[in-house]
């Protein structure tokens, strides 16, 4: 027993070292999660090929003729039907004898429209639906979530097949937007509805209503802001996947009329010819894939810089 | 094999161990993070003697839990043993691979995690998750035997019907009753160590007592080691036979329990114990009422003691009544599967009265009621019948614009530091909302008033354009209160308000509630579970029980004269109350 240490310890005391209790210490910056996400994007170099590939995209579908000055459809001459690349015409032609780049290019507007009309309407029926069911709750609740549930058991793909067979007639970029955006938004409204319901039991927004702030300003101004980065995610990759779909329906002959040219009318066009000219099919796929990726890769991205956890892992 | 005996061997004479169970040597843990390296420990040593019990306590961050992980080599993926060693029961620690490790753990060392509620697996069943322990330190082999070997463990961790509950999920266990499990698995292989990280933190007092009372005759029948891993400077004096202090990663001071307590040396250990809130503290007051408004930082004891006489001197009993509260009562109605629902009645028919310019403390354990009744009284929640009247206006039946207009007479500050600001607003569109929603529409004039309160919680101006997650917790905790008082109120609801907080900021916060109490003749409605705290903080006190007030009076009388039981077992509870503290 007398082994055992029960002197009494004192580190030495360090004069300089105040005990100050709870100073405020800035960083010379100011920091919050926009910020921090920003700031973590900008040190990842995928961020910026992302970027770059869905800045390209954006440019060709505002302003095809930067990239070619080949018209895409009306030099087409039958005699080129499938001939390979030559000067001015990188990529080669198609069957109906038209430029395959040119068209590549002038096919970016539809399909990013496309995207971007998908997410537009998905956001603007998912999120409303989403957040007034999870911060109002009860019947509210029970109604939006009901209604949001028959749309989400109906696959959206079969969905917009049935839509686009019926509107033969009118075969553009809003109704295939209509189509798709109209069926998907019920899973963006559920992710919406998540979040909401966490962030509404937080304190800063029982404080805010304990202020006297009105039910539905407490809900634009302190719910929606924070239940956002879900969103943001979700929408950044559903727009590459509105893109696909596009381009699946119109592969299958029901998405956009034949004359409007997309990169799934493309592809479904070559694939006639996929054995004879492998070419003309491979490079509408090609760009499509590099788009979606983009923008797959950029949602994940945008995840991760919004996660403090996932970059503290990193 | 050969470990085998001499565990046994040393299990059976201690007294012969020619050497100490753990000892740590100069240990340096760090974590990677973005900003690079950050030491976590920086040269920890210490011993512990076979059977001791020993308690590191320190504030958030000081390093008590990462000498913990470290010990059993739990540290997260990020974190790493840079140098010194710790030797466990002869054996080296640092450096043994993860299958080394699985055999130290369970058998040697036994480990009870601090949520009980996150720490059992909710798909499977309690028995299921003890059995499993069982079979991993290879107590018994035969499935009947891993079963009533699993059902002595948790006998032995004091849940007398053990067997029946075996099949019972986690769910269906209360907090205290799963604390117990992690404590039964913890000691399942009777190892010569248990570390115990804030083995009750989540606990009401009442259970923690019990729980820790059974936790010491277990350790103590079976000589085990056992370190306890804690914020509360109180319940480690009480536990342990030695204390290590710990800040910044560093050991400051360590001892036998009472001389540490008795005389402290370091100014860091000081100024913990002058902060600790006990039963031997008085109400502190505000710095106005006091006559030397010193820089040494918040100091319970000496501020209480000094101004015992200015206390008395407060004749609160006049004042005009700002709160009255009259057979409030609330029923919420249960969900009971299907379409039948149950009534609970949360609040029970309570009343009382809070003078202007005073504090009530409404006291009482979690499922008491009392943050249901501070949310009525806040106009959150309707009450189900019964009066509120604050400033003379009554809750009951008022309209929409005069409800608007008496919530600026009125405001909460609530207990979590990071849930209670918008994490994208700045610091100073936080303060300003209460000024815009109430039409205060000048920008300029928001400003300054912004200016002014940030001074008023002692935060530098410079904040206002910062935003919540670059302060601390204490310092956020100052943001709510001064969003708090941006209107002017006269009643503040402190809703476990400063529980979140570690012991030093805690001390400040309450003092400059005390102050602005004084300054700004404010009412505040105090509601805690922690009654060290009360003791310091309020003028009368109500404690509450199952949604009833079941005792109340002047703060003197509940501590000194307590005439219920429920209310002496709420003190006696407390942990360190019989401790005699250095003043």
């Amino acid at each position: 027993m007398s082994k055992r240490s029960s002197e009494h310890y004192v580190a030495p005391v360090d004069e300089n070292e105040q005990i100050e209790v709870d100073a405020v210490r800035l960083g010379d910056r100011r920091s919050n999660l926009w910020l921090d996400a920003w700031r973590d994007l900008r040190r990842r170099p995928l961020f910026y090929v992302a970027l770059t590939i869905v800045a390209v995209v954006a440019l060709a579908a505002a302003w095809p003729t930067l990239f070619t000055q080949v018209a895409p459809n009306n030099d087409c001459a039958l005699s080129l039907s499938n001939a390979g690349p030559e000067a001015g015409h990188p990529l080669g032609y198609t069957r109906q004898g038209c430029d395959v780049y040119s068209r590549v290019v002038w096919g970016a507007r539809t399909s990013l429209s496309v995207g971007m009309l998908v997410v537009l309407i998905t956001a603007v029926i998912g999120i409303p639906m989403g957040a007034i069911a999870g911060f109002f709750g009860g019947k509210v609740d029970s109604i939006l979530s009901r209604i949001g549930d028959i749309f989400f058991s109906i696959p959206y793909f079969l969905a917009a097949i049935v839509v686009m067979s019926v509107l033969a007639d009118h075969r553009n970029v809003l109704t295939i937007s209509f189509a798709i955006g109209g069926f998907a938004w019920a899973s963006l409204a559920r992710i919406v509805r998540a979040e909401v319901l966490r962030i509404k039991n937080l304190e800063y927004v029982t404080a805010s209503t304990a202020v006297g702030r009105s039910r539905f300003s407490t809900l634009v101004g302190h719910v929606l802001p924070n239940s956002l980065t879900p969103v943001i995610v979700t929408l950044t990759i559903g727009l590459g996947a509105a893109i696909v779909a596009e381009a699946a329906l119109s592969f299958l002959g029901i998405g956009l009329n034949t004359s409007v040219m997309s990169w799934g009318n493309d592809i479904s066009q070559a694939q006639v010819t996929i054995k004879t000219a492998p070419m003309a099919l491979f490079w509408p796929s090609l760009f499509l894939t590099i788009t979606v990726l983009a923008f797959i890769m950029l949602g994940e991205l945008i995840r991760d810089a919004l996660d403090p956890k996932a970059r503290a892992r990193r | 094999m050969n470990d085998a005996t001499t565990e046994v061997m040393s299990k059976q004479a201690p007294g012969q161990h020619d050497g100490p169970l753990v000892s740590v040597k100069d240990l340096e843990v760090s974590f990677r993070t973005l900003g690079g390296s950050v030491s976590a420990l920086r040269g920890v040593s210490f011993d512990m003697w076979p059977g001791e019990t020993v308690a590191i306590v320190g504030e958030s961050g000081s390093g008590k839990s990462t000498t913990a992980t470290a010990l059993i080599n739990l540290l997260p993926s990020n974190g790493m043993i840079g140098a010194g060693s710790i030797t466990i029961d002869g054996r080296e620690m640092v450096g043994l691979s993860q299958d080394q490790m699985a055999s130290v753990r369970g058998k040697i060392v036994g480990y009870v995690p601090q949520d009980p509620m996150s720490n059992l697996n909710p798909v499977w069943s309690v028995g299921f998750q003890v059995e499993e322990a069982v079979r991993a330190n290879g107590l018994a082999h035969t499935r009947k035997e891993i079963k009533s070997r699993a059902i002595e463990v948790l006998k032995e961790a004091g849940l007398a019907d053990a067997d029946r509950r075996m099949k019972q999920f986690p769910h269906q266990f209360s907090g205290g009753m799963r604390q117990r499990v992690l404590i039964g698995i913890g000691l399942a292989a009777d190892p010569k160590l248990l570390i115990a990280d804030e083995p009750t933190s989540a606990l009401d007092v009442t259970v923690q007592k019990t729980i820790l009372d059974h936790l010491d005759k277990l350790t103590r029948e079976n000589h085990t080691a056992v370190l306890f891993i804690t914020h509360d400077l109180g319940l480690a004096a009480e536990r342990a036979s030695k204390l290590i202090v710990m800040h910044r990663g560093k050991i400051v001071e360590a001892g036998p329990s009472v001389e540490l307590l008795e005389n402290p040396q370091h100014p860091y250990t000081k100024s913990l114990i002058a902060a600790a809130p006990s039963l031997a503290s008085r109400r502190i007051r505000g710095a106005s009422a006091s006559s030397d408004t010193d820089a040494g930082g918040p100091d319970m004891a000496r501020l209480a003691v000094h101004h015992h006489e200015a206390a008395e001197e407060h004749h609160i009993s006049e004042a005009p009544v700002s709160i009255e509260v009259k057979d409030l009562t609330k029923v919420f109605s249960i969900r009971k599967g299907g379409f039948r629902t149950e009534p609970l009645t949360a609040v029970d028919k309570i009343s009382f009265k809070v003078r202007k310019g005073s504090t009530l403390a409404l006291v009482g354990e979690s499922g008491s009621g009392k943050t249901t009744a501070a949310k009525m009284i806040l106009g959150l929640e309707p009450p189900t019948s019964g009066d509120i009247i604050v400033g003379g206006t009554n809750l009951n039946g008022i309209s929409r614009k005069a409800m608007f207009n008496l919530r600026s007479r009125m405001q909460p500050v609530f207990q979590d530091p990071y849930a209670s600001l918008d994490p994208q607003r700045s610091i100073g569109a936080i303060i300003a909302e209460p000024l815009r929603v109430h039409g205060v529409s000048d920008r300029s004039v928001r400003l300054a008033r912004v200016k002014e309160l940030l001074d008023q919680v002692s935060l530098p101006e410079s904040i206002a354009q910062r935003y919540p997650n670059e302060l601390s917790g204490g310092q956020r905790q100052r943001v709510a209160v001064a969003r708090a008082l941006a209107l002017k109120p006269e009643v503040v609801v402190l809703d476990e308000a400063v529980s979140a907080l570690d012991v030093l900021v805690q001390a400040q916060v309450l003092q400059l509630l005390a102050d602005l109490q004084e300054e700004l003749g404010l009412t505040y409605l105090f509601i805690t579970h922690d009654l060290a705290v009360v003791r310091v903080v309020a003028d009368e006190v109500a404690v509450m029980e199952d949604g009833k007030i079941v005792e109340t009076g002047t703060t003197d009388e509940i501590f000194e004269r307590a005439r219920k039981p429920y209310t002496q077992r709420l003190l006696d509870a407390i942990p360190g109350s019989g401790i005699k503290w250095a003043s």
